[in-house]
Formats: structure tokens, C-alpha cells, sequence
């Protein structure tokens, strides 16, 4: 079983409280995979999704204890099944006039898109689930990667499905 | 309320006014100087200290001694850093303090300003939570949310720092109304599910016990937990926290559990069915070896923390809620359950007995015909009798303190549990003083521990706050130098204090403006202490030169097994056939 959670963390958009968060792990020795926060649809909150890698009874710890942060109002822990969970990727991969177009067709295989090109490089965007990301990256390795720079995960509940709605 | 127009300094003060606030010990300094003018007219008490580390613990030691919030005040930099271990120490133990610190002005934060640090980054790891206020209109609120974050739920140390131009500019003075906090609301009362399923194990076992941590005295639950007690016939241990929150006097009480509990405690919770645990958390100084720890018990626990439940040991029965509502919702329900079946507790009863009998608490005299630590202590119980509030530091001093002294009452026994601050005592029996100025209020210290914190009897002297201190004189570091002893061969690494003369305790007293007393042989005992006693208009100090070779028994070895325990040096408790 995997021991990656994925936890949707709603916080008081106050200062400090990324450090509060990041504090409480690094000291209670929980491991960060990532973590990603931004606004929200109400300026008054952000939302922090944080993936962390623990067991069971350790997840329930962390909750509980992040649960204790008076700038924390709600956490949902996120099922991979009934959520939507992206990555974006930035990669810079080196190409020469003989494979670029191999590089661009990869590119379209994966409906990633490319943002910039250079003489020797064409600079690709990729959003996607983990796996996606990581398949991608296998197939450019090859060509050399000259940079690259990832987010951290973000996700959202799915909405209801229809059978669900008129249920 | 009408709008006044004021300085965010008098904003301040108003509002620890309005949270209740009478009292308080700070020291003045340069962010926080704006303060310190509305401050001068204000009815709240100020008691300068003469260190700040003083004025949190003075804090701690109101707070404990009278359930209200304790508050400290300090200026920016070193003044706040000075904090950082009362604010610690209240947090590990959950007393409500609040802490007001100046920081520089808003302008000049993150540029390294002079008498900068910055306190709230620094304190996040130590408190419950910590304000930084910039702008004077939100000194109000941030007061009026720091004293209900402090006091409500499971109390702890909040600190709010405040920029100097915020207290010097004007705003239109506005206190709450009501507190809402959107990622803060406690859970007052467990479900009746989980009080029904407590009642059903409660009525099942047949070796239960009452495990009791601070909570209790927290939640000011000691009436509801001697009614539980006695409905249930369990036996009661009360940990290091929760001394007198169950009379030591009870025919039920089994003492402290824990590296120096008692064997009775100790073996009781190890041979247990079922373990009832009323605001306590499995601490590893009770627990000894966690995996080993009551490997035969089914566990209830109530918390008001959901952190807690589960967090050392899983259970099988939360209650999460305020301890005082918990115990009284359980009571009916276990009525209930034993009006089907009441289990018959005799059998666990005699067992136990055996063990009390057969192991209490005791001391050897030196043979040398010196002072023994735990002789002075005893008498001193003894004397100042169970309405006085006993305050320890932490070490030898401290163990003995907790088993020779009895407590009767809760908020009579203050210590540092958690986080175990060397200098508690003298700063936190002035605080209590303060708070409960019609008791008799003994801090018992060790040499080392009265070393680092006794400044404070000059601001006891100077302000008409009498407390009387015993110092327990062994010349040494004696809980660390007992380590020594036992697992480093005897090798005596900078533990030795040197301290029967220097300092010259009676004389330090002294010239602090108390009144200095000694004590060397167990006949001046009762007479000193005597002489403390009738002394009420000066702080006393009495130095106890006792025996340094006394060693604290029973002992549970650091990570060791409670099976384990020692009743004196290689003297394991002999377990007889009826061990269950």
C-alpha cells in the first residue's frame, strides 16, 4: 500500500502561516513530498496541498497535530480516485535540427506544449498526475535535459458525478 | 462599548483590563517603553522582575496556583528571547500565560535592528499560538484572542508581539464582543456512544485503574474524579501533574506513577485490564519502555486534545471532550452498566494491597549522621500541612518533594513536568504568592537549581511577596550526579557544585533582603522550619546542607521496562506467586 497521502489543508491567509505548517513537520519529523499553496475563491483563505509520505496510524497524527494550528480551518485528506491531482512541469531539453521534431512530436503525444525554442533547446510545459509527469520525463531523458523545474501537487475533490447528483 | 479615541499603548492596557488581567510581572525596555506609560496609571498590578525569564515563570506559577491566565511582559530582542523557556515550559504542561512582548518598529523589522529578533518565528515551535501586530487598531483583538486561545481548550503559552509604532500611534479603541475563530473550536462534550462503550469496559474489567494526569486539575474535575473513584472502586495513580487533584490520603490512592512512582502505581497500571486515563498523555517518564508499557490493559482515554488520543498509545475508547463534562456524563452511564454487572474487584484489590505493603516509600538515614534530603522534606509537609502550595525545581529534590510530601488538595503542588526547567521554583512560587496571597507558598529547591534563578527573591523582598524557600544542599547537580552513580561508573563529570559554602545561601538571602536560615543536623530541622514558618513580612530562605549520596528510589530506568523497577540499588521487588 502506498504510504503518499495527499492532504487538501484550508489556512487562514495570514502571515506566517506557511512557516507554522513547514514548522510543525520539520519538527515532528514528518516527511514533506510536496507542498503547494495558493489563494483561493475567498481572499480570506488559501488552500496548502501538501503530499506527505507516512503510515497509517502517522497519518492521523499529522492531521490531529496540524488539525491544532489555530490558522488551520479544514483538512481534507484527497482519494487519487475521486480527485483531481495535477503537476506542472517545466523542462528544458536539448535538441539539435535532426531531432527536434522527434522532441515536438513527443510533445504532442503527451499534449504537452512548447514555450519556448532555442537554437540548441526547446523549452516544453507539462501538466499531468505524477505518472504522466514522470513518463514524460523518461522519454525525454535521452535527449538531455538541460533544466527543469516542477511544482509541487495540486488537487481538488472531484465535483459530484451525475448517478451521484440525482441519486 | 463607545469608540475612544487612544494610543495603541493605552489600547493595550485597556484591553488586559477588559480580559481581567490584575496582575502581571514584567521588565520595561525600549520597544515596549510606550507601553510601560499607561501602565504606570493602569489598576493592573506591574511587579518588575529582575529577569525576565522570572516573569514567565512567575506567570506559569500564578496561572497554576489559580487556574486564571498568568501574563509577562517583556521588550523586544534579548527581553523576548528570555522568554522563550517559561513559554516552553508553560506550553509542555498546558498552563494558560500570555506574553506581551515590544518588537521594534514595523519599518525597521527584518532589518536587523537593534534589539531585533524575531520572537514570533522563534516561539511558533513553543506555543499554542503567537501574534505579531503592526497595526494599533488590531491590539484589541489580538489581546481579547490570545486570552481565549490561552484559557479555553487545552491551555497553553500564547505570546503576542507588538511593533513599537503600533503602540505609539493613535487608533479608535474597540474590544470583541465575542471571539470566533474559524480553525479553533474545542470539543467541549464527548459523545454519548463513547461514554456508553467507556461504561461497558469500566464494567467488564476486573483489574481496572484510574490513571490521572493534569487535565483533571485543568479542568477543575477533582470532585467529579473522586465520585468516579469511589462509584468505580478502581485504584487511582496520579502522575507528577496531578499531584492533589486526588487526595494522597484516599484508601483508593496508589501514588505517582512513572520513573519514580511508587511500585503499587507502577505494577498497578502494568498488570492492569483496563486503564482509565483522565487528562493524561502517556508520557515516556510514565510509560518507561512504550512497547512494553501495560501490555495486558485496554485503554480509555480522555483528552480535550485529539492530538493526544492515540498519539503514544491506541485506544480503545476516546473520550474527547472538557474533563469535567466527561466524567460527569460518564457517572450515569456507569451507573447504568453496573446495575447489569459490577465486577468484583477484590481479588485485583488484595494483589494490589500486597504490593503497597510490601513496597511503600522510604528512606534510609545516613549513617554518617548527616542531614537526609527526604527527612527535611517530609517535615516540612508535615509542618506547613496540606494547605500550603509546595513549588519544586526540577531534579532529586523535585522526586522526593512528590513522594514525601502529602497533597490533599489540587494547585497545591506546582512543578515543571514537562519540560523539566532547572530555575522553576523560586520565580514560580513568587508568582503563586501573588495569586494566593493568604497561603503559605514553600518553593523546595535544589543548589543547583536556586543558582540560576533566586534574582527573584530581591523582587520578593521588594514588593511583599514572603515566600519562604527550602533549598535542598547536596553540592551538587544530585539527579544528574545519581545518573553518574548508576550507569557511568561512579564517574563524576562536572556535577559537583561545590555549594556548601559558596555561595553562602543564608547569607545570599540575606543580601537579598530575606531572611537567611540553616540547617545541618536533623534536630535544627523542625526549628527552622518553625522559624520560617512565623516569619511573614520577608521572604525566608533556609539552606538544608544535607546528605549528597541520597539517591531517589523506586527508580524505572531511562527507556527501560516498568517490569523493571528497582526499589533501591540492584533491588528489584520480588514478585511473589499471585502476580497476576
Amino acid at each position: 500500500m502506498s504510504t503518499k497521502h495527499t492532504l487538501s489543508v484550508l489556512v487562514e491567509n495570514s502571515p506566517g502561516v506557511l512557516a507554522r505548517v513547514s514548522s510543525l513537520f520539520s519538527r515532528r519529523g514528518y516527511n514533506i513530498d510536496s507542498l503547494a499553496v495558493g489563494p483561493t475563491e475567498d481572499p480570506k483563505t488559501s488552500r496548502m496541498t501538501i503530499v506527505i509520505d507516512v503510515e497509517g496510524h502517522a497519518l492521523e497524527q499529522v492531521i490531529a497535530q496540524l488539525d491544532k494550528l489555530i490558522n488551520v480551518i479544514s483538512i481534507t485528506q484527497l482519494d487519487p480516485v475521486t480527485s483531481v491531482q495535477r503537476e506542472l512541469l517545466l523542462v528544458k531539453v536539448a535538441t539539435t535540427p535532426e531531432n527536434r521534431s522527434q522532441v515536438l512530436e513527443t510533445v504532442q503525444l503527451f499534449r504537452a506544449k512548447v514555450v519556448d525554442v532555442a537554437q540548441d533547446a526547446v523549452t516544453i510545459e507539462a501538466t499531468g498526475n505524477a505518472d504522466k509527469i514522470a513518463a514524460l520525463l523518461r522519454v525525454l531523458e535521452p535527449y538531455g535535459i538541460k533544466e527543469l523545474v516542477q511544482s509541487g501537487l495540486v488537487a481538488m475533490e472531484r465535483g459530484l458525478r451525475l448517478s451521484e447528483k440525482y441519486n | 462599548m463607545s469608540k475612544e479615541e487612544m494610543t495603541g499603548a493605552q489600547a493595550l492596557v485597556k484591553s488586559l483590563e477588559l480580559a481581567g488581567v490584575d496582575v502581571m510581572f514584567g521588565i520595561p525596555g525600549g520597544a515596549i517603553l510606550p507601553a510601560y506609560d499607561p501602565i504606570f496609571d493602569s489598576k493592573i498590578r506591574h511587579i518588575l522582575v529582575r529577569h525576565e525569564q522570572g516573569a514567565g515563570h512567575a506567570a506559569t506559577g500564578y496561572a497554576q496556583a489559580t487556574g486564571r491566565v498568568g501574563v509577562c511582559i517583556a521588550t523586544s530582542g534579548p527581553g523576548a528571547t528570555n522568554l522563550v523557556t517559561p513559554l516552553a515550559d508553560a506550553q509542555m504542561d498546558s498552563v494558560p500565560i500570555v506574553a506581551i512582548t515590544g518588537q521594534v518598529s514595523s519599518a525597521a523589522i527584518g532589518t536587523d535592528a537593534f534589539q531585533e529578533a524575531d520572537i514570533r518565528g522563534i516561539t511558533m515551535p513553543v506555543t499554542k499560538h503567537n501574534f505579531l501586530v503592526t497595526n494599533p487598531k488590531d491590539i484589541p483583538r489580538a489581546i481579547a484572542e490570545a486570552f481565549y486561545i490561552a484559557e479555553s481548550g487545552r491551555p497553553g503559552a500564547v505570546l503576542v508581539d507588538i511593533a513599537k509604532d503600533a503602540l505609539q500611534l493613535n487608533t479608535t479603541f474597540e474590544y470583541p464582543t465575542s471571539i470566533k475563530l474559524a480553525g479553533y473550536n474545542p470539543v467541549m462534550h464527548p459523545t454519548d456512544s463513547s461514554l456508553r462503550d467507556a461504561a461497558a469496559l469500566i464494567a467488564q474489567s476486573t483489574s481496572p485503574v484510574l490513571y490521572v494526569g493534569g487535565g483533571v486539575i485543568k479542568a477543575n474535575a477533582y470532585k467529579e474524579l473522586l465520585e468516579l473513584a469511589e462509584l468505580s472502586g478502581a485504584p487511582v495513580v496520579t502522575t507528577l501533574m496531578a499531584l492533589g487533584s486526588f487526595p494522597d490520603s484516599h484508601p483508593q490512592h496508589l501514588g505517582m506513577p512513572g520513573m519514580h512512582g511508587t511500585v503499587a502505581a507502577v505494577t498497578a497500571l502494568q498488570k492492569s485490564d483496563l486503564l482509565i486515563t483522565l487528562g493524561a498523555r502517556f508520557d515516556d517518564r510514565v510509560t518507561g519502555k512504550l512497547s512494553t508499557f501495560a501490555p495486558h490493559a485496554k485503554i480509555i482515554h480522555a483528552d480535550i486534545d485529539p492530538a493526544e488520543i492515540g498519539k503514544n498509545r491506541k485506544v480503545d475508547v476516546a473520550l474527547l471532550g472538557d474533563l469535567k463534562n466527561t466524567i460527569k456524563g460518564l457517572l450515569p452511564e456507569l451507573k447504568s452498566a453496573f446495575k447489569k454487572s459490577k465486577p468484583d474487584l477484590t481479588g485485583w484489590w488484595k494483589t494490589v494491597n500486597e504490593w503497597r505493603t510490601q513496597y511503600p516509600l522510604g528512606f534510609d538515614e545516613p549513617d554518617d549522621g548527616s542531614l537526609s534530603p527526604q527527612y527535611v522534606i517530609q517535615r516540612l509537609g508535615q509542618i506547613a500541612g496540606p494547605d500550603a502550595i509546595y513549588c519544586a525545581g526540577v531534579g532529586q529534590h523535585q522526586m522526593w518533594s512528590s513522594q514525601f510530601i502529602n497533597y490533599e488538595k489540587p494547585r497545591t503542588w506546582l512543578n515543571s513536568g514537562g519540560l523539566g526547567t532547572m530555575g522553576y521554583a523560586v520565580p514560580a512560587a513568587m508568582g503563586a504568592k501573588v495569586g494566593a496571597p493568604d497561603k503559605v507558598v514553600w518553593a523546595i529547591d535544589g543548589d543547583g537549581c536556586f543558582q540560576m534563578t533566586n534574582q527573584e527573591l530581591v523582587t520578593c523582598a521588594l514588593n511583599n511577596i514572603p515566600i519562604k524557600v527550602a533549598i535542598i544542599n547536596n553540592e551538587s547537580l544530585g539527579m544528574v550526579r545519581q545518573w553518574q552513580t548508576l550507569f557511568y561508573n561512579e564517574r563524576y563529570s562536572n556535577t559537583e557544585l561545590h555549594s556548601k559554602r559558596i555561595p553562602d545561601f543564608a547569607k545570599l538571602g540575606e543580601a537579598m533582603g530575606c531572611v537567611g536560615l540553616r540547617a545541618e543536623r536533623k534536630e535544627d530541622v523542625d526549628r527552622v522550619i518553625n522559624e520560617a514558618m512565623a516569619i511573614n513580612d520577608r521572604p525566608v530562605v533556609i539552606d538544608f546542607s544535607v546528605h549528597r549520596d541520597a539517591m531517589v528510589w523506586p527508580m524505572v530506568s531511562a527507556g527501560a521496562s516498568n517490569d523493571l523497577i528497582t526499589v533501591a540499588r540492584s533491588l528489584a521487588p520480588v514478585w511473589d506467586s499471585q502476580e497476576l
